[in-house]
């Protein structure tokens, strides 16, 4: 087990990282520079570190294995821990910009794999910038999802190129994602809702997915239910606008 | 909030920064341009004269530093755009000013497309715009003429903007450390949205990039310079890093006065056409350093330093025409404070790389210059130069390169002051 005794941040009870000890302020600035290692490229990524068990260092022979999903803005993890066992095979990261959220993804994490045995490896996070820095972590083509789920609003126009999801960064998630993945974004928010919706309906290399796609895609259900943001949202009976999109080749 | 603050603080400073003297060169060489602060010069080697701009496109003259210009291939055109948010498109042969484009931000760096069809321009906010010119040659009225946002590098400053010799491509380089390949599409208006690949290798700014491109391979390799003391050589197709060449250590030992530490930044690079080398400029050389690329072994190595003795001469900009036959190089800045002179410009001249062999390269003499003292005059703006001038501008020129590539620092404790002074920081129970 952790050191749950020595550890005040863990719960007593669950092993788990207590969130209050993780709160940090409510919102980001993402155009604030950077105070945390930005790998060179993505070859600079150390997998290790994320996934020991996939790549322990004696064995380097499952270095072709890479990472397939992304949960952008991840914030306190739930998403990843339901894909996780959903797609055990499968080598997720949360990208989250807060240094103290990201602690507490981390530690949770960790006391997941402890308490479930050889469960939750598949499953990181790292602390960075997405709008920044996505090329410095998947190569072209890499990802088969990404996930955009409650992003921040930032409701004034001065502040809509803020927004994580927008024109030129879609340029960025098209290149990341292979022909055919997905991208998923919710919102609480109509407004910015209506935004992701028009932004990817207008991007040559994103197309809606069709409504039996949607109902046949496990991941769907997990939109508004899996995250700790959909679910305050859900406790709240606060209605919620989906958009789902797949990268296409471009026409032309 | 930093990074944002700065931009928009920037905004009002207007007119106090120095900018370094930038230069130009004509692609067969009819003429050579240089850009100190607001000052357009342009020198016409053809007629032998100084040329006298006109402009009637309506738009107001140049009121700020200018930080790019740029002749497009065919030699038919010619931008220049700054910190007055102007983007002025000229013709390169009448020296009439054809259209001059209003940016909301900025401009920091240009690019015509080898078609002449098109002109981007980079902003402070790191958004890539482009001009259609097709009105220009159909004499249409030129009210279709407003930039389009084509691509963006997420809040970091472009440096330098490249269209690939093929066309297909327009390479976006910027002060965080990346060189995006962008699809250049049929309609780049409607936006350029298919990258092709991130060339990621540099671990400081990249200030500049160049193609190299023979009849063997009309692709070319990309070429870019950095903070990070390197020139690297890519495949712009998979954004593969085909060699490094540490600059830094080769400057360092020849420069005995070299101790600081960012004293070998690549400031500028210039790929001498039709031949394998690259002329760098670094920023403690007094002169400038020839990399020799060979293009089938895919391998960059230093062939030579040809220094420029005396005044204390460290390259701002070079410039080249693609006939080769001279390299042009300037050093200067805007706004010296507290001299006869309220810029200086001062340029030399490398002849001699069409002989295959960088040995053969000499510094001309300026008497040997072409054009020989009208040029200069012109130019520089004055025939000769103090030698005090060049020690009190060299201070001024590093600073001038340095908040040109650099992100400005906040001290920690304003940092945190700001951080303690946010209402959503309070702690909430
Ligand atoms: C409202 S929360 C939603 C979190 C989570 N997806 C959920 O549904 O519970 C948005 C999260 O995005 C993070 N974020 C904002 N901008 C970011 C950026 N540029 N890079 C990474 N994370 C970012 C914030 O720190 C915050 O944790």
């Amino acid at each position: 087990m952790l050191q749950s005794k020595s550890n005040p941040t863990l719960s007593k009870s669950t092993g788990l990282p207590r969130k209050r000890f993780y709160r940090a302020r409510a919102h980001s600035n993402p155009l604030s520079d950077s105070h945390f290692p930005v790998p060179v490229s993505p070859s600079h990524v150390d997998y290790s570190l994320s996934y020991p068990l996939f790549f322990t260092s004696s064995d380097q022979a499952d270095s072709s294995r890479k990472i397939k999903f992304a949960d952008i803005g991840c914030g306190f993890g739930g998403l990843l821990i339901s894909l996780s066992t959903l797609f055990p095979d499968t080598l997720m990261i949360g990208m989250e910009l807060r240094d103290k959220v990201t602690e507490y993804v981390k530690e949770r994490i960790l006391a997941l794999r402890i308490s479930n045995h050889s469960q939750y490896q598949n499953i990181s996070v790292v602390r960075t910038n997405s709008m920044k820095y996505i090329p410095n972590y998947f190569e072209k083509g890499q990802l088969s999802k990404m996930f955009f789920l409650f992003p921040d609003p930032h409701f004034k126009e001065k502040n809509h190129r803020r927004r994580v999801i927008s024109m030129h960064l879609l340029d960025e998630y098209a290149y990341v994602l292979g022909i055919g993945g997905i991208i998923y974004t919710i919102t609480d928010v109509e407004e910015l809702g209506d935004w992701m919706k028009t932004c990817l309906e207008s991007h040559p290399m994103f197309e809606a997915l069709a409504e039996e796609e949607l109902e046949a895609d496990p991941v769907v259900k997990l939109l508004s239910s899996a995250t700790e943001e959909g679910q305050k949202v859900a406790r709240n009976g606060g209605q919620t606008f989906q958009a789902v999109y797949r990268r296409v080749v471009p026409s032309q | 909030m930093e990074e944002d603050k700065h931009m928009e603080e920037g905004e009002t400073e207007k007119g106090l920064e120095v900018a370094p003297a930038i230069i130009a060169s004509h692609p067969t060489q009819n003429s050579v341009s240089v850009a100190v602060g607001s000052d357009l010069r342009v020198f016409d080697l053809r007629g032998d004269c100084p040329v006298n701009l006109v402009d009637d496109s309506g738009g107001p003259m140049h009121n700020d530093s200018i930080r790019a210009i740029r002749y497009g291939a065919s030699g038919k055109r010619f931008v220049s755009a700054g910190d007055d948010k102007l983007v002025k498109i000229w013709s390169a042969e009448t020296w009439h000013c054809i259209h001059t484009v209003n940016s909301e931000k900025r401009v920091t760096a240009v690019a015509i497309s080898n078609d002449d069809l098109y002109v981007c321009f980079a902003d402070k906010f790191g958004v890539v715009w482009g001009v259609d010119l097709h009105a220009l040659d159909d004499n249409q009225t030129l009210v279709n003429m407003k930039p389009s946002p084509m691509l963006a590098h997420y809040c970091s400053i472009i440096t330098s903007l490249e269209f690939s010799p093929d066309g297909r491509f327009i390479v976006s380089a910027d002060r965080d450390f990346k060189i995006r390949v962008t699809v250049f599409p049929k309609k780049p208006l409607d936006g350029a949205h298919e990258i092709q690949s991130y060339c990621l290798g540099h671990t400081e700014f990249v200030s500049c990039v160049a193609f190299l491109c023979t009849l063997d391979y009309p692709h070319g390799l990309l070429l870019s310079g950095s903070g990070d003391s390197t020139v690297r050589l890519w495949d712009i197709s998979s954004g593969s890093v085909l060699d490094t060449c540490e600059v830094g250590a080769k400057a360092g030992l020849l420069e005995s006065n070299g101790s600081e530490e960012d004293s070998s930044t690549v400031t500028d690079l210039c790929v001498i056409p039709g031949s394998m080398f690259v002329a760098v400029a670094i920023q403690s050389l007094q002169g400038i350093m020839v990399l020799s690329c060979d293009i089938s072994a895919r391998t960059l190595c230093v062939a030579k330093v040809v220094s420029i003795p005396g005044e204390n001469f460290i390259p701002t900009s070079l410039g080249c025409s693609s006939s080769a036959e001279l390299l042009w190089i300037v050093t200067g800045v805007s706004n010296l404070r507290g001299f006869d002179y309220p810029s200086l410009a001062r340029v030399r001249v490398i002849s001699g790389f069409k002989k295959g062999n960088p040995d053969s390269s000499i510094v001309l003499e300026d008497n040997e210059i072409p054009g020989g003292e009208k040029l200069l005059e012109k130019l520089q703006g004055t025939i000769s130069i103090e030698e005090n001038v060049f020690s009190a501008a060299a201070e001024a020129v590093k600073t001038a390169m340095s908040n040109l590539l650099l992100k400005k620092q906040y001290p920690s404790e304003r940092r945190e002051f700001r951080k303690r002074t946010r209402n959503d920081r309070k702690i909430k129970k």
